[in-house]
């Protein structure tokens, strides 16, 4: 922490609610005056990870720092920062003037002062003229105007947002967005927002925060981020893409889609297996020609105001999204090209699951608190510790969960061009991983079935 | 024709609810000793009333009012903070406890006063609290605070749930937050608790008569009921009677207008 322009530094934060981890190890370091967004689906930290910052959560492991001061048993009141809620939870019983002198009142500023600062505020926010209103009488919109000025009177070193247009319609959101952007430089200040929009992350933010499932997934400019994203969440949450198993041949040469192809990274080894992620717009598409990379048969193809977005098939069952200017007609013959440059390979996270578990006897192991029957096991006693590797495409799952060994719930679904990733969340709390052709809705809650002659088993190594 | 029924079903419904104050209310305006003698107009009692020269069978008739409004007063202020803090606490606890303690709190309305007004008595014998003025408070207080948290419970869940958190963030203690963004939004539950904890005890008989002791303490339903045994009702009763109906009717009235201003309101907000 010794650099002076940390403003607000997380420290292996980790936070729990009741059994629940909804914060796993989260550092984090944001820089004075910066844009950081905190963007993630619903459920994924970002919110409880705003109001640690703020103090109305403390965290249960790690250390929270603001200014360069532990900040982990300090109370919101003494916090040098200010928030702009959801809801504006403004105070109904107070009119607008006396909303935002609330916090000035308290700190004692002397009266005249307080009266030039809300006024200033008033006419920043483009509300001149309001401040004797009822707030109950305003708009949504000037509703979180004045939330906005009730926060920055203050002259906090920091400002939190938490999806503060989100209650706003889309015009109003787009006109605020700018808004909020021109008071960012104006100010000064380091704002920290929250939202599950990404096209708004990637608007407003100097820096984004990619979140899910209490763990950051990657920390970078919005070009960074969207780019060059670290995993297929990442991809898949920012903007449309084309995600493919590939294989990495070489340096800068990748299998993918049954072809290979030239691309720009390097160090991943030789026949690795690895993730890829081609952006629909950075797929060239040309009538049937042999100078194309492969060839495809035009499915479904929809004006989207500035472009086409349409569905290619290849002759090997890939489904790709792809966008052009130019339209090309449903049932074309269609060949594409990718270039270099625009193929992001990524390491896989995994390429199986990999589960704890535990022998019942010779031919039942438990995993995910569930016994399962496996082939007979030499050399492995009742009791023995062990790991199970089951391939994503070898567990089976039920429509009614009553059918499955265990139960889990699908969490999400990755479209992987010709078939689809799942991640379920079994009862036990741990993940499986699935590949199948069949389509599942995210939320379906599904039984989970394993062969025995899919099991994988051998010792765990004891822990140290 | 179906409707001229209605309206004259409904009209008798009320004549026979209002008929014995009504009664009462005309024959305070005569001397006569007699309840349903009418000998003539005239505002004798009212007079003998306010100059607290009345002397019944238990006493002072004045003092008995006295004692009455002093601890329908304390006894309202009292539960109205209780049934406040009260309430703040079970809207921010969550699950079971929550459910259990909205279970507790809905019994004692639901009790016989006979039975509270023993099992009170019985506690304070136990407690060696002793019995007058102090065991009759804290008795009224017990049954009028359950009727506070019912009436502050909807204000809380109308507030924005990050009120509280707002006014912390915006530099106030949590005593500063209580104070200027919370209690003000509850104040309308707190004055609809106030006033009806305030009648509650007021009327009360049953609960006053087992925990007052024996040391002469005179609330006027206890004075009514033995100046009633102890051979008919002193005349001067009727015209207190016929105050404490139009105070209790006004402030009825009171409670209704500003509720029907509330929601008024609240619909012109929308």
């Amino acid at each position: 922490m010794s650099e002076s322009n940390i403003i607000i530094s997380l420290d292996h934060v980790s936070k729990w609610f009741g059994e629940k981890r909804v914060l796993d190890d989260v550092s984090l370091n944001i820089k004075k005056g910066e844009f950081v967004t905190i963007l993630g689906p619903s459920g994924c930290g970002k919110t409880t990870t705003l109001r640690i910052i703020a103090g109305f959560e403390t965290p249960d492991e790690g250390n929270i720092f603001i200014g360069g001061e532990l900040m982990n048993k300090v109370q919101p009141h003494k916090r040098p920062v200010n928030t702009v809620f959801q809801r504006y939870a403004l105070f109904p019983h107070l009119n607008v003037f006396d909303n935002i002198a609330f916090g000035l009142k308290l700190n004692g500023v002397p009266k005249d002062e307080i009266e030039k600062r809300v006024l200033r505020v008033l006419k920043m926010v483009g509300m001149t003229d309001y401040e004797w209103r009822n707030v109950d009488s305003l708009s949504g919109g000037q509703q979180q105007r004045v939330a906005i000025a009730r926060a920055i009177v203050n002259r906090p070193a920091v400002l939190l947002l938490d999806e503060p247009l989100s209650a706003l319609d889309h015009k109003m959101r787009k006109d605020m967005q700018i808004e909020l952007k021109q008071m960012h430089k104006k100010l000064g200040i380091t704002f920290v927002y929250v939202t599950h929009d990404q096209e708004e992350a990637l608007t407003l933010s100097d820096t984004v925060v990619v979140m899910n499932e209490g763990v950051v997934q990657q920390i970078g400019t919005p070009t960074d981020i969207y780019n060059e994203p670290v995993n297929c969440f990442v991809a898949d949450f920012i903007g449309e893409s084309n995600i493919f198993n590939g294989t990495m041949i070489a340096d800068r040469l990748v299998s993918f889609m049954g072809h290979e192809f030239e691309c720009v990274d390097e160090g991943f080894g030789e026949n690795v297996p690895v993730d890829v992620v081609v952006r629909p717009e950075d797929i060239y598409i040309m009538p049937r020609t042999d100078k194309g990379q492969f060839d495809g048969t035009v499915s479904s193809c929809i004006f989207k105001g500035v472009h086409y977005e349409m569905i290619v098939n290849t002759p090997d069952g890939h489904e790709l999204m792809i966008q052009d200017y130019n339209a090309f007609e449903v049932g074309m013959e269609v060949s594409m090209i990718i270039k270099p440059n625009d193929i992001q390979v990524m390491k896989k996270e995994r390429v199986c699951n990999t589960l704890e578990g535990e022998m019942i006897d010779s031919t039942h192991v438990e995993i995910l608190d569930t016994s399962f029957e496996c082939l007979p096991q030499e050399g492995l006693n009742s009791g023995d510790k062990v790991l199970v590797e089951v391939d994503f495409d070898k567990i089976d799952l039920t429509d009614d969960k009553r059918d499955g060994a265990c139960e889990g719930d699908i969490t999400f679904i990755l479209y992987k061009a010709d078939h689809y990733h799942l991640t379920v969340r079994t009862e036990s709390g741990e993940n499986v991983y699935v590949d199948t052709q069949d389509v599942w809705e995210d939320r379906d809650i599904v039984g989970v079935n394993i062969r025995p002659e899919d099991m994988r088993i051998r010792l765990a190594e004891a822990k140290a | 024709m179906k409707k001229l029924f209605a309206r004259i079903y409904l009209g008798l419904i009320l004549l026979l609810l209002y008929a014995p104050l009504i009664f009462i209310a005309v024959s305070s305006f005569t001397e006569s000793k007699v309840l349903g003698n009418w000998t003539g107009f005239s505002t004798k009692l009212y007079s003998n009333l306010f100059s607290g020269t009345m002397q019944g069978a238990a006493g002072s008739l004045m003092n008995a009012v006295y004692n009455t409004l002093f601890i329908a007063l304390i006894a309202a202020l009292a539960a109205t903070l209780l049934g406040t803090l009260a309430a703040i606490g079970i809207f921010y606890s969550h699950g079971r406890s929550k459910n259990v303690t909205m279970f507790l709190n809905n019994i004692p309305m639901v009790n016989p006063d006979v039975i509270t007004g023993v099992s009170l008595f019985l506690l304070f014998v136990f407690l060696g609290i002793s019995q007058g003025y102090v065991s009759v408070i804290l008795a009224h207080i017990t049954f009028c605070t359950p009727y506070v948290v019912l009436n502050v419970l909807p204000k809380l869940h109308q507030m924005s749930s990050n009120t509280y958190e707002a006014a912390l963030d915006l530099g106030a203690t949590p005593g500063q937050a209580l104070w200027k963004v919370m209690i003000p939004q509850l104040l309308p539950g707190m004055i609809t608790g106030f006033i009806l904890s305030f009648t509650m005890s007021l009327d009360d008989f049953a609960v006053t008569f087992f925990t007052r002791g024996t040391v002469g303490l005179e609330t006027l339903s206890t004075y009514i009921y033995t100046d009633a045994r102890k051979g008919g009702l002193t005349p001067e009763l009727r015209p207190l009677m016929t105050i404490i109906f139009i105070v209790v009717f006004a402030l009825l009235v009171f409670i209704n207008i500003r509720q029907e201003r509330a929601a008024k309101k609240k619909a012109l907000s929308k």
